[in-house]
């Protein structure tokens, strides 16, 4: 029971922080049809810089700082590259974020090294918040959770309940005629890309400081979020948002369960060979590619994700 | 416009056989022959992923899977030669890989060619991860972190290739290369090669003409793989190991980078660029600790300014030359020159009194001057090549828009 709530509270909380970066990669997708392949950059960029900062003033003022310092940054990215590469089609758009990754990769490994810094939760949120069958929960866990449900209610409130929202989600499938109506529209696009990557920004404060910072942080999670984004569908927020639950619980679960596949099909009443590589692998050791395996399956058997449209 | 006939189009060909011949004797050290070895295996590469990234417009991010699979094949062929006794010649062996990387990308491409454009890119690097992950968790079959390796000296002796050292094995990588390379070019004369053309360019309409893309994609890829096999097979040939690391994102994306870098717009292209990246990994590594921020830079510029590549650089640079006059060229070229030295000197400079303060290294000497970050000469030399430069590309533009004035108002 105990491992059961604790599984499930990580998952959740797992799920939050992919959503955290999907999210911003689902708007950014839909409104400029480009999956920012930077984007994983971006969440390290922000646990780097929050750890910067952090070590001056102190985690709450990185906290606020490294996300819009990051969004900043990913609004010049959208103004002087993207907008300029845009005009050669999705594929130069896609290898121009994909080389951005490779350059910010390589500028963190010369700035801060390539081996991982020391960077902490705040000694008021490392102790335990509560405990649960004799075992504790720690404080900055929850507060990771309430910063992505904080984050999830906000951008819902600004899209939805805004003139702001109101433009943006019009952008999103009539430019041309938001144009015309006297708006901005790369303006919002600048905005929009920003806002992505402060978001990713966000996450990465937090993921940073909960899991490692090192320049192989936006490796290990990058593919993992476009996973997300394609399983669920293509530009739909709340298929991304069901997306990140399932493959956080998901990765999570099979982690903490400590059977192998040959355990797996005796339950069935078959038994492979006892000595048979297959059928020594654990659940465990499969969780890393456990995502990718559903991408495959979604894509065979539900090529639009779990919420997408039909393509045209 | 007038073709050239066919002899004609055989003469960069006879060409390339020549210098092919001609390198081992040019450049004989045991360092030069091992480095255009892997020139050899990793232009094939190049050329089989520009067959998806050039003629098709597929991008991928997991091409590596295809070369891994088939360095796999290929050294658990050669190590049978050796424990079963085969009756194999060695230098055949990369064509097992191109059977695997085929195999890999029939089954593969099955599902992943459903889907073109962003989608696409996105299965090839999921499927790249799955494939990588499974390397590392199936010991039997890729040997967990240290691989597998084999001994190419075992087995029958094909025309006297013993394939003792470098020297020797060159032959046979050259053979491949040229072989491959011509087979590949021989693939875009075909209707196939064509159809791919028409895919890349406008799906809509090839299917208007009755063919269907998917089939036309799937058809692409298979081959695509085959070849990327064949260089994972002449890899493992080469080194005689081959580590599960071969189908990871690292090698998928160096493809990548080779790829664009030589321009993906002509068939030549790949070669220029699996020319560069492997120079630049193993000579310019020895100098600098920067050398893949290099690399990333130089990548992320052409993107934005020059999507042709070196091989688009080149051509356009030959169009110029055809239909100007010298005392038209030769200003262009020199401001051209001047910006791009400038720009490139100043800005290397201005990064190499950085990390090399950030690494406490030595500093870099270079033209009898110290550029330690504690010298003010160094920083104001490299800041001011670089807003030289600035200040020259800033003067093409205006003259660009004074003579698109000019032009019209004639």
């Amino acid at each position: 029971m105990v491992a059961f709530v604790f599984t499930l509270l990580n998952g959740v909380l797992y799920g939050l922080l992919l959503f955290m970066l999907s999210s911003g990669l689902t708007l950014i997708f839909s409104m400029m049809g480009v999956l920012n392949f930077a984007h994983a950059s971006f969440y390290m960029l922000g646990a780097y810089l929050a750890y910067a900062i952090g070590s001056a003033t102190g985690f709450w003022v990185a906290l606020f700082l490294a996300p819009v310092l990051v969004g900043l940054l990913g609004a010049v990215v959208e103004r002087f590259g993207l907008r300029k590469v845009h005009e050669n089609g999705h594929v130069a758009e896609l290898l121009f974020t994909f080389g951005l990754a490779f350059v910010i990769e390589e500028i963190v490994k010369l700035v801060w090294g390539k081996t991982p810094v020391p960077f902490r939760p705040p000694p008021e949120l490392a102790q335990p918040l509560f405990s649960l069958f004799g075992a504790t929960y720690p404080a900055f866990r929850v507060f990771m959770m309430v910063v992505a449900v904080a984050m999830l209610v906000g951008l819902w409130l600004m899209l939805k309940k805004t003139r702001l929202g109101l433009m943006v989600q019009a952008a999103l499938t009539h430019p041309h005629m938001v144009g015309a109506l006297g708006h901005n529209v790369p303006l919002i696009f600048m905005g929009v890309f920003g806002v992505g990557c402060a978001l990713a920004g966000l996450a990465g404060v937090v993921g940073g400081a909960l899991f490692v910072t090192d320049p192989a942080m936006a490796l290990a999670l990058g593919p993992i979020v476009f996973v997300v984004v394609v399983v669920g569908g293509m530009g739909s927020l709340a298929g991304a948002f069901i997306a990140s639950l399932i493959i956080g619980l998901m990765q999570t679960a099979a982690v903490s369960v400590d059977a192998s596949i040959g355990d797996f099909f005796r339950l069935f009443g078959v038994t492979l060979a006892p000595g048979g590589e297959v059928a020594r692998i654990t659940l465990a050791q499969v969780a890393p590619m456990l995502p990718f395996l559903l991408l495959i399956l979604i894509l065979i058997f539900r090529p639009r994700g779990l919420m997408g449209v039909r393509e045209g | 416009m007038r073709h050239p006939s066919t002899l004609a189009r055989m003469i960069p060909w006879a060409a390339l056989a020549l210098v092919l011949v001609a390198l081992p004797f040019i450049f004989p050290s045991r360092t030069a022959l091992t480095l255009m070895n892997v020139i050899g295996i990793n232009a094939v590469f190049a050329l089989s992923y520009n067959m998806l990234l050039g003629q098709t417009g597929m991008l991928s991010f997991g091409h590596a899977v295809y070369y891994g699979l088939g360095g796999f094949a290929t050294i658990h062929l050669i190590a049978a030669i050796k424990s079963m006794g085969l009756p194999i010649p060695a230098p055949l062996t990369p064509l097992m890989g191109f059977m695997g990387g085929m195999l890999a990308g029939a089954i593969i491409g099955s599902f992943s060619c459903r889907r073109a454009g962003t989608p696409f890119a996105m299965i090839s690097l999921g499927v790249g991860e799955l494939i990588a992950a499974a390397g590392l968790m199936f010991r039997g079959l890729f040997g967990g972190e240290e691989g597998v390796s084999g001994d190419r000296t075992a087995g029958p002796i094909l025309l006297g290739l013993k394939l003792g050292g470098p020297f020797q094995v060159y032959w046979v990588i050259a053979v491949w290369f040229f072989i491959a390379a011509f087979a590949m070019w021989a693939f875009t004369r075909t209707p196939l090669g064509r159809l791919a053309n028409a895919v890349r360019d406008n799906p809509d309409r090839v299917e208007f003409i009755g063919f269907d893309p998917q089939r036309v994609r799937y058809l692409v890829f298979m081959i695509s793989g085959g070849f990327a096999g064949l260089a994972g097979g002449m890899a493992a040939l080469n080194f005689e190991i081959i580590t599960p690391e071969s189908l990871s994102a690292f090698p998928s994306a160096a493809v990548l980078i080779s790829t664009f870098i030589g321009g993906v717009t002509l068939f030549y292209g790949p070669i220029i660029g699996a020319l560069f990246l492997t120079l630049m990994s193993s000579m310019l590594s020895d100098y600098t600790q920067a050398w893949q921020f290099y690399v990333g830079g130089v990548f992320v510029l052409m993107v934005m300014f020059a999507p042709g590549g070196f091989a688009g650089m080149v051509e356009k640079a030959r169009f110029k030359f055809l239909y100007n006059s010298w005392d038209w060229i030769l200003p262009r070229l020199a401001r051209g020159a001047g910006a791009a030295v400038a720009l490139g000197l100043g800005a290397m400079l201005l990064i190499e009194i950085i990390v090399r303060w950030r690494f406490s290294g030595r500093p870099l000497r270079f033209l009898g001057l110290e550029f330690s970050h504690q010298s003010i000469l160094a920083w104001i030399l490299a800041l001011g090549l670089v807003a030289l430069g600035l200040w020259i590309v800033r003067m093409i533009r205006a003259s660009g828009s004074e003579e698109l004035k000019g032009s019209a108002v004639r």
